[in-house]
């Protein structure tokens, strides 16, 4: 069923010809008990049609009540982008047949959304600052969940029949939308999936929402079009949507400014219409047309009072808002001594909340970098997780530093007792008992090693007493491969220089 | 027929209280007497025997051990079928939900069964309550008790008529454009519509969301006012209840007195396109109170040449949304197309070809119409203009009075039939009961006495969250002219065993 392949421009030849223009719509699915008009529980994952009730049904009769837990988090998710709170809004109805929807109106905001006119700075990787306007965060609700069975492609196109789950049906959202987005030339598809990742970590940090976006929790659709560099004419449009990923959000914009700049490369116009981006293949294909004409025909919400919001309400939210994202980065880089390089590192791994609980645990900020950045992040490559997923905890990672400083294990022991707690071992206590790890802490031993060492590379020992105590490493060496890593490698050092009376 | 049909409700709860009769004996007469005579009157479209016998059993048991019962208890009620009820189907007078039983009780039926009252039965309507003939009903026609040929109002024509026949003492109507009173007016009973968000619309199928009301139907103020009391107060399930408390309307219908009332009396609403007899009766109820002590002045009330339009452009804009939800996907009738292929949007097509009637279809193409892009500024939004200028009509009347007064239908029943082919001459009729619904306001309509033979409505306006001004006018009045009549109009009605149906003309099926 895909559509033909399109052709598209090399990036480089597309940013040499045209200037992009983003804009950005986020719906965020708010973590509220309830949901946004309904007593249903807002869940996932639960039996087809069980969360529901009749409101959620559409059924004949039924009235919707504004939940007001959905409406603060709202107001928070405003003040966090900076927005202005509205005195009051109303909601509206948008009207469309489809099934997934199902009074065949979704209830939204129009005229008035609750928060507008914000802005918020979004730091790409380099640490280059983009300003990103918000145009609007209003209130709406989410519609079903259809499932097309039969057919190829498992769209609705060729499907035998649709299934559809009202779970998901009356879920409060807030849809997030960008003013256009000029200037970031061939960084958009970067400032694209910066700005998606900054959206869902400002949700989370405020709780409002569990943003997850494989849940679908966040959801992007992007708006990319591209003109000719010095015409303030925004070129025609394209939207994609089923973006659901932050590597996709880069990729769909990126393919999209390639398609784009093939198209008008061509002499063709763009179309305007929706677009639906592929992870299979990394490409967008044709949906439907969509215009500035498309006629929702909203009117005002007749079952619905405008809600109201007083100042008092608004500063006691404004109160509860967590320190933002990017403050709190700048703070613990700080505290934690970091250079930019390895702060950045220990952002991009996803590992800040990690280290900050680790330090939190006890641990200082270079061990709890060392960890995460080091051992932890090796096996979550390894296994493709995240590193925090790799099933380590801060407590794990104070514990074994701890045996590390007491000289119980080495580095290199403390990986092998890792392994043992990650097999489910026991504690690092019983891992070493059971798999024999302490150090060697006995110099007897060790002195025989030593020696054995300085006899079997005399130049060696000669260079140590000349006074080049760096030569000690490759002793060092020879006695921990001797001891199999048992030993302590701090005190074998001590015990080379006694050894050939130098100072270390 | 058995006399206990005859009584009215709050006869019935008395004679209920003091153990002279049992609920069992009247919900019984009840039934028979809707058996005896609905086959010619159509008013209900379900007649719930076991359960309304059941609950009146358990009232008597209730009864009979002493327990503290409600006023109402005992008491049966017939309910519009645009109403949701668990247990009896809910079909709105459409063949869209012919079939479907509600798995919610609305609101207003949670408190009937609260008040312990055995419910007889589901009431005729216009298909979706968009008439004012019942006509548009797809179950067919319900017909006026006091003229076999004739309409009882719409579109509650059910409900007033099954009250008018002594099949109900009470029923419960909604009332987006008059759909309580015009009945009532042209059956001989009375009905109220509330102040809006007075009485919870939550499980009413919705019509206009703005402008519907659920409301009592009866054939006495003070069962008005009883039931009223029932059905009112705060539902935090309908965003647009009133909070405060229903007020003691009882009391109010007890009052007993209008002397120093100041009665408006609505120059718009009187005069050409009124009939001579209806006008008659008008101001001879006007002279009756004015000798009670009331004080009679005249009202302007400009903006209300505006209303009917301004009526037919927020109702079917509301309306068009509002069943947007009959769709064929998740309850109700659904049509599958002739011919293929089979997608969601032709069988949504198909369904909605087949279930709604012609007046639904003309609405909701009416609403979408005025709703959309490059329109909805000169429609809708005129149309809500106009609706602060009525607001303001009335604001400067109840400076100047304390009630209003008007005719409730400007006409009496017309024959089946007559006006079905004439949309507009069929709109007119709710010509003096929409501005109320307009602003929001409560409304009254009582009996005022006849016009060659068939009953006339006398309407009161209070200003919102006055509902008490009604009963206590409403009551006074009543009590004049029934002095004057010596008696209720109602029992000047004919007998309806001697009526046969086989005369009459057919309207819509």
């Amino acid at each position: 069923m895909s559509a033909v392949t399109e052709e598209i421009l090399s990036f480089e030849e597309a940013m040499e010809k045209y200037d992009p223009v983003l804009g950005f719509e986020v719906h965020v699915e708010l973590n509220t008990k309830t949901k946004m008009f309904s007593s249903a529980p807002n869940v996932f994952g639960d039996e087809p049609n069980t969360a529901i009730t009749p409101v959620d049904l559409g059924l004949p009769g039924v009235l919707p009540t504004v939940n007001k837990a959905a409406v603060e988090s709202s107001i928070k998710i405003g003040l966090a982008l900076g927005c202005k709170i509205a005195p009051s809004c109303t909601f509206a109805r948008k009207q469309y047949f489809y099934p997934d929807t199902p009074k065949n109106f979704q209830t939204s905001q129009y005229e008035d959304p609750i928060a507008f006119d914000g802005s918020i700075d979004i730091e790409l990787e380099d640490g280059t600052v983009f300003t990103v306007e918000i145009e609007r965060a209003h209130m709406e609700e989410d519609a079903g969940k259809l499932t097309h069975m039969g057919g190829a492609t498992g769209r609705i196109q060729g499907a035998d029949f649709s299934l559809v789950d009202y779970n998901r049906a009356g879920v409060p959202l807030v849809e997030i939308v960008t003013k256009p987005i000029e200037g970031a030339g061939s960084r958009a598809p970067e400032l694209a999936k910066a700005y998606v990742a900054a959206i869902r970590e400002i949700v989370k940090n405020l709780g409002v929402s569990d943003a997850k976006m494989e849940r679908g929790n966040v959801r992007c659709d992007a708006n990319v079009s591209l003109r000719p560099y010095g015409q303030e004419k925004f070129g025609t449009r394209s939207e994609t949507k089923n973006v659901n990923s932050l590597r996709a959000v880069e990729r769909a914009v990126r393919f999209e400014i390639q398609r784009h700049a093939a198209v008008l490369d061509s002499g063709e116009k763009v179309v305007q219409e929706t677009r639906h981006w592929h992870e299979d293949t990394r490409s967008t294909t044709s949906g439907r047309p969509k215009s500035d004409a498309d006629d929702y025909r909203y009117f005002p919400e007749p079952d619905l009072l405008p809600v109201v919001t007083t100042e008092e309400w608004i500063e006691e939210l404004r109160a509860q808002l967590p320190e933002p994202p990017a403050e709190r980065r700048k703070r613990l880089k700080t505290d934690w001594g970091y250079s930019d390089a390895e702060f950045r590192d220990v952002v991009n791994a996803g590992v800040m909340d990690a280290i900050e609980e680790t330090i939190a645990a006890g641990a200082s900020a270079a061990v709890a970098r060392k960890w995460w950045m080091g051992e932890v992040s090796r096996r979550a490559k390894e296994a493709e997780v995240d590193p925090v997923d790799v099933g380590v905890t801060p407590e794990l990672i104070v514990e074994l530093d701890k045996l590390v400083q007491a000289g119980k294990i080495n580095d290199k022991l403390s990986r092998q007792v890792l392994d043992g707690v990650l097999a489910g071992e026991g504690t690092p206590e019983e891992v070493i008992e059971k798999r024999g790890l302490a150090v060697v802490s006995d110099d007897g031993p060790l002195l025989e090693a030593i020696d054995a060492a300085l006899a079997a590379q005399p130049d060696v020992a000669e260079k140590i007493r000349g006074g080049k105590v760096q030569a000690a490493g490759a002793i060092v060496g020879g006695v921990m491969k001797a001891t199999r890593g048992q030993a302590d490698a701090g005190r074998v050092r001590e015990l080379i220089f006694e050894r050939l009376g130098v100072q270390g | 027929m058995s006399e206990l049909t005859r009584h009215s409700a709050a006869r019935l709860a008395e004679m209920l209280a003091a153990k002279e009769v049992t609920s069992v004996e009247v919900t019984q007469a009840h039934l028979d007497r809707i058996a005896e005579v609905d086959g010619n009157i159509n008013a209900f479209l379900h007649v719930n025997t076991e359960e309304a016998l059941a609950v009146a059993a358990d009232v008597d048991k209730a009864r009979a051990a002493g327990e503290d019962l409600p006023a109402l208890a005992g008491v049966p009620i017939a309910i519009k079928d645009l109403i949701v009820t668990v247990g009896q189907p809910t079909t709105a007078g459409s063949k869209m939900l012919e079939g479907w039983m509600s798995p919610y009780d609305a609101t207003v039926i949670k408190k009937i069964r609260a008040a312990r009252m055995p419910m007889l039965g589901k009431t005729n309507l216009d298909e979706f309550a968009m008439g004012s003939s019942t006509e548009h009903s797809a179950y067919g026609p319900t017909r006026n008790p006091w003229d076999l040929s004739r309409i009882p109002g719409g579109s509650g024509g059910g409900s007033a008529a099954a009250v008018a026949a002594f099949e109900a003492p009470l029923a419960l109507g909604t009332d987006t454009g008059g759909s309580i009173r015009q009945p009532a007016a042209v059956t001989g009973s009375v009905g109220v519509k509330p102040t809006y968000g007075g009485v919870s619309r939550y499980g009413a199928i919705a019509m206009a969301s703005s402008l519907d009301q659920i409301g009592p139907v009866s054939r006495t103020v003070l069962d008005s006012a009883l039931l009223h009391e029932v059905i009112g107060g705060h539902d935090p399930h309908d965003s647009t209840s009133l909070t405060d408390p229903v007020g003691s309307l009882v009391e109010a219908a007890k009052t007993g007195n209008v002397a120093g009332m100041r009665i408006g009396v609505i120059n718009e609403l009187q005069g050409e396109g009124y009939d001579e007899g209806v006008l008659a009766r008008f101001h001879e109820s006007l002279d009756l109170l004015r000798d009670a002590g009331a004080e009679i002045v005249e009202v302007s009330c400009p903006n209300f040449k505006y209303a009917l339009g301004a009526y037919y452009l927020i109702m079917p804009s509301e309306a068009s949304s509002n069943l947007a939800k009959y769709d064929g996907v998740r309850f109700g009738h659904r049509v599958l197309p002739a011919e293929s292929p089979l997608t969601i949007e032709r069988v949504m097509g198909a369904t909605r070809a087949a279930g709604f009637g012609d007046e639904v279809k003309r609405r909701i193409i009416l609403g979408t119409y005025a709703l959309s892009a490059g329109y909805y500024d000169a429609y809708y939004g005129s149309a809500q203009k106009v609706r602060t200028l009525i607001q303001r009509d009335f604001d400067a009347a109840f400076a100047q009075a304390d009630v209003l007064i008007s005719p409730t239908s400007p006409v009496p029943a017309f024959k089946l039939g007559e006006k079905l082919n004439d949309p507009l001459a069929m709109y007119l009729n709710d010509v003096a009961t929409i501005p109320a619904n307009l602003a929001g306001i409560p409304g009254i309509s009582i009996p005022g006495g006849l016009a060659d033979g068939l009953p006339v409505g006398i309407q009161f306006l209070a200003p919102a969250r006055e509902d008490a001004r009604l009963y206590r006018a409403g009551h006074v009045l009543e009590t004049l002219l029934e002095e004057k009549w010596g008696g209720p109009l109602l029992s000047q009605a004919p007998d309806l065993r001697q009526l046969s149906g086989a005369e009459t003309t057919s309207g819509a099926k």
